[in-house]
């Protein structure tokens, strides 16, 4: 079982509110990211559920139970941190072995654990070397081990991956999600690269100063943003927002559409007319950015390749049913 | 040509390197041989570099007129017991302003290195008349306290530059494994921190041993170490070229063989953990 629950959620450092009173609720068994910009709270907010920082208000329960004056080890989390923190005298068994070994399990048991856990991970070659002897992946890998040959109730993961290049993140990111699944531990992981949110997460938390904007899964987030903040996070490339009379006649201050969710038009008079200022070509999708007079860039997305140019006039008809409205205050319309 | 004159440049930082290696050893080389001259011999002018008439006696002479043996266990007691305590002290210290830091820790840390700012001569009064008072003088109590005291400074800061470069995650991931604070400072924190404690011991116990200031004008006799030992060879009757060199070499030469053995572990300690 691993079922995390916080309640108004606070934290401060010395007179600084960085976390401004989080309520979450996360499912046994669950995946579930945290993605925010830089300096958003994300550690923070990990480290508050870890037990690495105390609580300055509110209560966060595991399994019903509240936790806030449990020490870490206690908790019956396990955390893998962004640097690996792997710990440098200790060969890859000892690492991985080390929780048991302070768990007071006896030897030949932690070495039947340790080596199934590198087993699972392909380790099993490099358990005898030192962390300086292993390449970036396998010392993730290493972390990793450490953090399930404990079968905790839940992991931690703080930026795993972003110290990998950009092959080696993609295929941990499915080695970990699969990882994941194959042992049906919860699991809250902190990343900023949306991408790695949309593909990994049961559910996301979208966090902006210290404040959970919006909690649901990808496609809720994607379809149904419920405020300005997360419509402009979540979706690459950003969503366009329009203001001011176009706005006012669906009734909004604000409203957007997805770079994807408009339709391309060579000189074409109705929609929204510019000209293009950049036209990325990637084969499989084209990337307009089109300087549309009054309306500001417009960034549109077309599937596949389109043969339009830098200096080319076009127009962008945005599809009606995919266009998102906010009030004044930022907050998303529901039809 | 760019090889010739990288070729040249080695030569030439080649050379450079042991006439100013060789410049700094020369006193040392000429006490050395002095000590095996005779007196007159080692004030003779010119003096003879290696064809002299080569003798042990002042090395008999010094032996007969003072103890050694009793100097260099004061020697050894009071390097050795400064820096135990010194280190002891230091640990904890550096410790808990490495990993829990306050707003003041800073300002702690250039408080303690200002004491060293000071020249010990400006507290010689007081300390020799408390001393005086409580009946420390020319004991190897005295010594080990006045020295442990004095080089606290160096040592905390020493201990807090290794601390510091211990990644705070890896203690954090210790906790998150369930190591209590006893199990993360025998199983993580001491063996990372090993070759820094190591280097801090060696630094100290050379700067103890080599320290003259507060020895001679505290110790006459029983406590004396070494460095007072040396300086009774320099007395109002008269210099004795030769047996001053024979106690100076028979004083340097323990340090100089731990410093041999040691190199590695002090130029870490010297460059203060800045090289990895
Ligand atoms: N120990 C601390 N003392 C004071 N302020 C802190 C401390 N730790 C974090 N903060 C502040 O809290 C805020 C949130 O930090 P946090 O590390 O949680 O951000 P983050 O969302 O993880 O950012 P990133 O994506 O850059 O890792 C930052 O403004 C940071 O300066
Ligand atoms: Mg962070």
């Amino acid at each position: 079982m691993g079922q995390i629950t916080l309640q108004g959620v606070q934290k401060s450092f010395g007179p600084v509110h960085i976390i401004k009173g989080a309520d979450l609720d996360i499912a046994d068994g669950s995946f579930v990211v945290f993605v925010g910009p830089s300096g958003c709270g994300k550690t923070t907010l990990l480290r508050l559920i870890a037990g690495l920082e105390d609580v300055t208000g509110g209560s966060i329960l595991i399994d019903g139970k509240n936790v806030v004056d449990t020490p870490p080890a206690k908790r019956g989390l396990s955390m893998v941190f962004q640097s690996y923190a792997l710990y440098p005298h200790m060969s890859v068994r000892g690492n991985i072995g080390f929780g048991l070994k302070m768990a007071g399990l006896p030897k030949d048991e932690i070495n039947r654990k340790v080596e199934a856990a590198a087993a699972t991970l392909n380790l099993t070659p490099y358990l005898d070397r030192k962390p300086r002897e292993l390449s970036g992946g396998q010392r993730q890998r290493v972390a990793i081990g450490r953090a399930i040959v404990r079968e905790p109730k839940g992991f931690l993961f703080d930026e795993p991956l972003s110290n990998l290049d950009a092959a080696l993140r993609v295929q941990m990111r499915i080695e970990v999600t699969r990882l994941q699944k194959q042992l049906g531990t919860t699991a809250i992981y902190v990343t900023h690269d949306q991408v790695e949110a949309m593909t990994m997460a049961d559910k996301i938390v979208v966090l902006n100063a210290g404040k959970i904007e919006q909690y649901g899964s990808p496609l809720e987030l994607y379809e149904r943003p419920a405020n300005l903040f997360v419509a402009g996070f979540i979706g690459s490339p950003k969503m366009n927002f329009v203001t001011g009379e176009l706005a006012q006649q669906q009734g909004a201050a604000t409203i957007g559409v997805r770079p994807e969710h408009l339709k391309i038009e060579r000189d074409g008079a109705g929609g929204w007319v510019g000209t293009i200022a950049v036209a990325e070509h990637l084969g499989s999708d084209t990337f307009l950015y089109v300087d549309a007079g009054p309306l500001g860039m417009l960034t549109a997305r077309y599937v596949g390749e389109l043969s339009l140019h830098a200096g080319d006039r076009v127009s962008l008809v945005p599809d009606p049913a995919r266009i998102h409205r906010f009030d004044q205050s930022g907050a998303a319309l529901r039809n | 040509m760019a090889r010739m004159a990288t070729r040249q440049r080695v030569v030439v930082s080649t050379i450079g390197a042991w006439f100013f290696g060789f410049l700094i050893f020369f006193p040392i080389l000429w006490m050395v041989l002095a000590s095996f001259k005779t007196e007159l011999e080692a004030f003779a002018i010119p003096p003879s570099f290696l064809f002299f008439h080569w003798t042990t006696e002042n090395y008999a002479t010094v032996q007969e007129r003072s103890d050694y043996l009793l100097h260099a266990m004061n020697s050894i007691i009071i390097a050795g017991g400064s820096t135990l305590i010194a280190l002891l002290i230091a640990i904890p210290a550096a410790w808990s302003m490495a990993f829990s830091p306050t707003k003041r820790t800073k300002d702690v840390l250039l408080w303690m290195l200002s004491t060293k700012m000071m020249p010990p001569v400006g507290v010689l009064v007081p300390i020799y008349l408390i001393y005086k008072t409580f009946g420390l003088l020319d004991s190897r109590i005295g010594l080990v306290f006045i020295l442990c005291l004095g080089n606290l400074p160096i040592v905390i800061w020493m201990l807090f530059t290794y601390f510091k470069e211990i990644p705070r995650d890896i203690l954090e991931a210790a906790r998150m494994d369930g190591a209590t604070i006893g199990r993360e400072l025998v199983y993580v924190l001491t063996p990372m921190a090993i070759p820094g404690l190591a280097s801090t011991l060696l630094l100290n116990l050379i700067l103890a041993w080599n320290e003259a200031f507060w020895t001679l004008n505290l110790s006459t006799s029983n406590a004396a170490p070494l460095t007072t030992f040396i300086a009774s060879y320099s007395s109002p009757e008269g210099l004795f070229w030769a047996k001053l060199s024979a106690a100076s070499t028979l004083a340097i030469a323990p340090i100089l063989v731990l410093g041999w053995f040691s190199q590695k572990q002090l130029v870490r300690g010297l460059t203060f953990g800045a090289v990895k």
